[in-house]
C-alpha cells in the first residue's frame, strides 16, 4: 500500500463538497482510502491519528490537502490527478420536480387548479374527493366502487358550494377542449354534451367531430348520476351550466334509461334552456319526436346528427306559455291507445300509474281511485264486467269523467274517442255534454281527446268533431301527437335552485391536478394542460386502525 | 367536543410569535428549574446508564470528572451504577443540548426568554469540533476546555449581554442567517459570525485584558456552530411556548439519546413515545465510516421542531450534498415537510421558494396519513465514547413513535 499526498494552496473548500470529493476519490479503483480536507492544525491531527499520516507539511488553514492511499503508485497519482475532474464534476440528473403527496400540497403548489382529476383506489376515493371539495376544487372522479351513499353525499356537498363532482366510475370528459380520462381528439364547437354514459360522450362527440362541428363541453356524470337516489345532481348542474354558457349553441343529453323520475326533472330542465336539447335516452321511448325545444333521437349517430344539424340553423325562443297545472287523467276506451299514451308521457310524467303498468312501479293500487298522473283502460276486465265495453256504453267514462274533474289535483283529461263499425253510433252526443259540464265548472280544467276514425265511418267524423270543438275539448287525431301536447302542457315547471357553477372557469386555459394513475398526468401533460401530479398513497400504509383514528379525529374537528 | 385543527393553530401561533432574545449566561444550577447537585441532564428520551450509547456514557463520565465529583473514569462509573447521580433529560428541565447533551450543575448556560409568553430555556456553551464531551470525550484537554469556557468564556459572555441593550434577538438573527446559507442545525456558519459580530464590542467592554478578549473572540469566530446552542434554546423557547395545548396534535419535541429517539405531542403532556434511533445516512471524516456511527443523537432536532433545520433546507442547498443530494432535493426536503406541517413561519422565509415561510408545526396526523417522517439534519457521533463526530448526514425518527402518540391521542381525547 501507498500513499501519496497533494497540497493545494489558498483554496477553499465547502466541507461538504470536500467529503463528497474524498468520496469520490475513495470509490476510484485500486484505492483504498482517501482524505480531503484544508489543512487546519486539528484536521491535521486527525489525519494523524486515523492513519492518514503525511510528512510534516508546511501548512496553513487555508490550504487543502487531499491524500490518497492505494494498491500502488499508479493508482495514487492517477486518483489525484482526478481531483479537478471530481471538483468540477456536475450530476448529469435531470432536476426532479418535488411531486407532492397530499392534495393540499398539491393545491399550494398549482393554486390556480381548478379540476383535481381523481383515479386512485375506489375506497379511497371519495376521501380524495372530499378534500378537493373543501378545498374549493371541482371533481373528475375515474374511481369506480365508491358506495352509493359517499356518492350522494359528495354530489349534494359540491352541488351546495357550487362545485361539480363528476363520476364516480367517470371514464371520460373534455373540459375546454381537453379529454379528461378517455377522451376523442375532437374540435372545440358549439355543442355542449352531458353524458351519463362513457362510450356513448365518446361516439357521439367524435360523431359531431367527423361531421365538421365540434363540442364546446362534455360532462360525463357517472353512470349512477341518473338513478333515483342521486336524482341527476350532476346532469342537472351541468345542463344549468350549459344553458348558461354563451359558447354553447346546443346540447345533447345522452344517458342509458334513467329513472323515471329522474328523466321527468332533466327533461323539465332541459326545457327550461333556451336552446335546442336533443335527448337520447338509450333504449327509453321518446314521447314525441320533439318536444318545444327538446329533440328525441333514436341512437347516438342520430343524436350527433341532430345536434349538428340543429347548431346550423337559428333556434326560435321556446314560447313563453306557461305550463298547464294539475295532474293527467287518461280515461281510454282503447287498450293499445292506452298503453301507446302511458309509454310516450312516462318520459314526461312522473310519478304516473296506471291499471296496465308498463312495469310495477306504475301499478295503481285502486282502479277506482286516480292518484297523481293517471292513465285508465276503462276496457280491462275490472271495469267491463256487467256491463258493455266501453266502446259501446259510455256510462262508466261518463262517471269517471265526473270523478275526475271534480278533483281539483287534476289539471288535464285526456280521452280516446274511437268511432267506426260496432262503436257507439253517436259517442260525442254523451261526451261533448259532459266536458262542457265540466269545464263550466272548471275553467282551468283542459281536456284532451283523440279522434280516431275516418270520414266513410258511420258517426260521420266532422261532426263528433265539431261536438267536441264546441264542448271546449282540444282534439287530436292521432296518439302521438296527442302526447306530444299533453307532454308540452304539463311539462313540470323549473327552476335551478342551487349556487350556479361559475362560468369563468371554462373557456379558459385548464389547470388539473392529477391524483391516482400517472397514465392520466401523462396525457394532460401531452394535452398542454397546467397539471401536476400527486403521488398517493394508501393513507396511514393502508393500516385500517390508524386510518378509522384519522377519520375519527377529522369528524372531531 | 374537541377542534384540533383550531387547537393547532393555537399551538403553532404561540410557536411561530413566541420571540427569543437571549438574556444572558449563567451556571445551570443557579438558573435551570430543579437542578441539583447530583442531577446530570441529557439529550434525548429518558435513558438508564445501561442503556446509553458510547458517546453518551463517555459525556457523563466527563462532566462527573468536569463538576470534580469523579477523578476518572472508574470512579465516575462506580458513582453511577451506585446510584448517586441522577439522570434526567434537558427537555424536562426546559433545557436543551447538543449530542449527548450533558449538563452538569456547574456548567454554564445561555439562559433564553421568550419574551412573547415568559417562558424561558437553557443550553450549555459550544465547544468546537474535535475532541469535545458531547460526542462523550473526556481527556484532560477536554476537560481544560470545559473549565476555560466556563471560568473565561461563560462570564464575559454574561457580562457583554449585560451591557447589551435588554440582549440578542435570535429570532432576528435566524432569520439572517436563513437568508446567508445557513438552515440553522447543521449548517451555522452565517449565524455564528452575526452571533460574534453582535457581541463583539461589548465583549471588548466587558473585558479588561486584550489578550483573554483576542482569545475569546478567536474562539467564537473559528467555531461555525457556536451560535447552535443559543439557537437550540432559542428553539426550545419557541417550541414550548405551543406546548401543552389541549387537543393539538402539534409535536412540540423531538430528541435523541444515543439509543432512542422520542417525541413529545403539545396536546399529551409530558408523555414521551419513543422507539429505536436511526444511524444517519450522510457523508463521512476521513478514515471514518457508516461501521463506526453511533446512532442518531441529540437535542438539537428542537430546531427541526420549531421549523428550521431540515425543514429550511432550501434555505441551504450547500449541505444537501451531505445526503448526495441536488439543489433541486434540498428544495423538495422543504417542500416535502410543508405536508406536515401546520403552518408556514412568518419570521423564518426562504428566498429561492420567493421567501415563503418555512414549514412549522409538524402535525402528527399528517406524519400518518401521508407516511412523511420529519427529516432530520444531523452531525454523525463515533459509537465509542471520546472520539468525536465522524460525519454529517440525514436521519429519520421511527414511525412507530408517531402511531404510539396518534393511538395515546386517540384513547385520550376520543373514547
Amino acid at each position: 500500500m501507498v500513499s501519496q499526498h497533494e497540497l493545494r494552496r489558498g483554496v477553499y473548500y465547502d466541507s461538504v463538497v470536500l467529503m463528497q470529493l474524498q468520496r469520490s476519490l475513495a470509490s476510484l479503483p485500486e484505492v483504498i482510502d482517501a482524505a480531503v480536507v484544508m489543512a487546519t492544525p486539528a484536521n491535521l491531527e486527525i489525519l494523524d491519528a486515523t492513519g492518514f499520516s503525511v510528512p510534516a507539511l508546511d501548512a496553513k488553514p487555508e490550504d487543502l490537502l487531499i491524500v490518497v492511499k492505494a494498491e500502488s503508485e499508479q493508482a495514487a497519482s492517477a486518483a489525484l490527478s482526478q481531483v479537478d475532474n471530481l471538483l468540477t464534476q456536475r450530476r448529469s440528473t435531470i432536476a426532479q420536480e418535488y411531486q407532492p403527496r397530499s392534495l393540499r400540497a398539491a393545491a399550494a403548489a398549482l393554486p390556480g387548479a381548478g379540476w383535481v382529476l381523481i383515479s386512485v383506489p375506489g375506497r379511497y376515493a371519495a376521501d380524495v374527493a372530499r378534500q378537493a371539495l373543501d378545498l374549493g376544487k371541482n371533481v373528475f372522479l375515474y374511481s369506480d366502487n365508491v358506495d352509493l351513499a359517499d356518492e350522494m353525499e359528495l354530489k349534494q356537498s359540491a352541488r351546495d358550494q357550487g362545485l361539480l363532482v363528476m363520476g364516480p366510475d367517470c371514464g371520460t370528459a373534455n373540459i375546454n377542449g381537453v379529454g379528461l380520462g378517455f377522451a376523442n381528439h375532437v374540435r372545440q364547437g358549439e355543442i355542449g354534451i352531458v353524458a351519463a354514459s362513457g362510450t356513448g360522450l365518446q361516439a357521439v362527440s367524435s360523431a359531431i367531430h367527423n361531421l365538421g362541428e365540434g363540442v364546446s363541453q362534455a360532462f360525463g356524470t357517472g353512470g349512477r348520476d341518473l338513478k333515483g337516489e342521486v336524482g341527476g345532481i350532476t346532469a342537472l348542474q351541468a345542463l344549468d351550466l350549459l344553458g348558461r354558457d354563451p359558447a354553447t349553441n346546443t346540447v345533447v343529453l345522452i344517458s342509458k334509461p334513467p329513472a323515471a323520475s329522474v328523466a321527468t326533472e332533466l327533461l323539465a330542465a332541459a326545457q327550461s334552456i333556451d336552446k335546442p336539447v336533443v335527448v337520447n335516452f338509450i333504449g327509453y321511448p321518446s314521447p314525441a319526436r320533439h318536444l318545444g325545444n327538446l329533440h328525441f333521437a333514436a341512437g347516438l349517430d342520430e343524436a350527433a346528427q341532430l345536434a349538428v344539424d340543429l347548431t346550423d340553423v337559428p333556434f326560435a325562443a321556446r314560447s313563453s306559455e306557461q305550463p298547464a297545472a294539475g295532474y293527467l287523467r287518461g280515461l281510454f276506451s282503447g287498450g293499445t291507445l292506452a298503453v301507446e299514451a302511458l309509454l310516450g308521457l312516462q318520459t314526461t310524467l312522473a310519478p304516473l300509474y296506471s291499471n296496465v303498468p308498463l312495469n310495477p312501479e306504475q301499478r295503481l293500487p285502486n282502479s277506482w281511485q286516480s292518484q297523481a298522473h293517471t292513465i285508465l283502460d276503462l276496457g280491462e276486465d275490472e271495469f267491463t264486467q256487467g256491463r258493455l265495453h266501453p266502446m259501446m256504453d259510455n256510462e262508466l267514462r261518463l262517471r269517471r269523467l265526473r270523478q275526475e274533474s271534480a278533483d281539483p289535483e287534476v289539471g288535464l283529461i285526456l280521452m280516446d274517442v274511437v268511432l267506426g263499425e260496432g262503436s257507439h253510433p253517436d259517442l260525442a252526443s254523451e261526451l261533448a255534454p259532459a266536458i262542457a259540464e265540466a269545464r263550466d265548472q272548471r275553467a282551468d280544467l283542459e281536456v284532451v281527446a283523440i279522434v280516431v276514425g275516418t270520414d266513410e265511418d258511420p258517426q260521420d267524423v266532422d261532426a263528433q268533431i265539431a261536438q267536441l270543438n264546441e264542448a271546449g275539448a282540444t282534439l287530436f287525431r292521432s296518439t302521438g301527437e296527442a302526447v306530444a301536447y299533453v307532454s308540452q302542457r304539463l311539462r313540470q315547471p323549473y327552476r335551478y335552485a342551487y349556487p350556479p357553477i361559475p362560468l369563468d372557469q371554462f373557456g379558459a386555459s385548464l389547470s388539473v391536478i392529477n391524483v391516482g394513475l400517472e397514465s392520466f398526468y401523462e396525457s394532460l401533460k401531452a394535452q398542454d394542460v397546467d397539471t401536476i401530479h400527486v403521488d398517493w398513497r394508501p393513507p396511514a400504509g393502508g393500516d385500517e386502525k390508524l386510518m378509522s383514528i384519522l377519520a375519527k379525529m377529522r369528524k372531531e374537528s | 367536543m374537541i377542534n384540533i385543527e383550531q387547537a393547532n393553530q393555537n399551538a403553532v401561533e404561540r410557536m411561530t410569535s413566541a420571540r427569543p432574545i437571549l438574556k444572558g449566561v449563567a451556571p445551570a444550577r443557579e438558573v435551570i428549574p430543579g437542578m441539583r447537585d447530583n442531577l446530570l441532564l441529557h439529550a434525548g428520551p429518558p435513558i438508564a446508564w445501561n442503556q446509553a450509547s458510547g458517546p453518551m456514557k463517555g459525556a457523563i463520565i466527563g462532566a462527573l470528572i468536569f463538576e470534580g465529583s469523579a477523578s476518572d473514569e472508574a470512579t465516575a462509573e462506580a458513582m453511577i451504577k451506585a446510584g448517586e447521580i441522577d439522570l434526567e433529560p434537558c427537555h424536562e428541565h426546559d433545557s436543551v443540548g447538543p449530542m449527548a447533551g450533558v449538563t452538569s450543575p456547574s456548567m454554564q448556560v445561555y439562559v433564553v426568554e421568550n419574551v412573547t409568553h415568559g417562558n424561558v430555556a437553557f443550553c450549555n456553551l459550544n465547544e468546537g469540533y474535535g475532541k469535545v464531551l458531547r460526542y462523550g470525550a473526556f481527556s484532560e484537554e477536554v476537560i481544560a476546555k470545559l473549565r476555560w469556557m466556563n471560568d473565561v468564556l461563560g462570564p464575559a459572555l454574561a457580562e457583554a449581554l449585560a451591557l447589551s441593550d435588554g440582549g440578542l434577538d435570535m429570532r432576528a438573527l435566524l432569520s439572517e442567517s436563513l437568508h446567508m446559507g445557513d438552515e440553522g442545525h447543521n449548517r451555522n456558519k452565517a449565524g455564528s459570525l452575526l452571533f460574534t459580530t453582535r457581541l463583539a464590542s461589548n465583549i471588548a467592554r466587558a473585558v479588561d485584558d486584550s489578550e483573554t478578549e483576542a482569545e475569546i473572540l478567536q474562539f467564537l469566530g473559528d467555531n461555525a456552530l457556536t451560535v447552535l446552542n443559543p439557537v437550540m434554546a432559542a428553539c426550545k423557547a419557541m417550541a414550548d411556548a405551543g406546548h401543552g395545548i389541549e387537543g393539538s396534535t402539534v409535536m412540540t419535541a423531538m430528541a435523541r439519546n444515543g439509543t432512542e429517539l422520542g417525541i413529545r405531542v403539545s396536546g399529551l403532556g409530558d408523555q414521551w413515545f419513543t422507539g429505536p434511533a436511526q444511524v444517519p445516512d450522510g457523508l463521512y471524516f476521513p478514515g471514518f465510516t457508516s461501521e463506526d456511527a453511533n446512532p442518531d443523537i441529540g437535542d438539537s432536532t428542537i430546531t427541526e421542531t420549531a421549523g428550521i433545520g431540515a425543514f429550511a433546507m432550501a434555505a441551504a442547498p450547500a449541505i444537501v450534498s451531505f445526503v448526495s443530494g441536488t439543489p433541486q432535493d434540498a428544495l423538495n426536503a422543504t417542500l416535502e415537510m410543508y405536508e406536515i406541517t401546520v403552518a408556514e413561519h412568518p419570521y423564518f422565509t426562504i428566498p429561492v421558494l420567493d421567501f415563503r415561510g418555512t414549514p412549522v408545526g409538524v402535525d402528527i396526523r399528517q406524519i400518518i396519513e401521508l407516511g412523511i417522517r420529519p427529516r432530520i439534519n444531523t452531525g454523525i457521533a463515533h459509537r465509542e465514547a471520546g472520539i468525536g463526530q465522524v460525519g454529517a448526514g440525514l436521519a429519520l425518527p421511527p414511525m412507530a413513535v408517531f402511531e404510539q402518540a396518534l393511538l395515546a391521542f386517540a384513547e385520550t381525547y376520543l373514547s
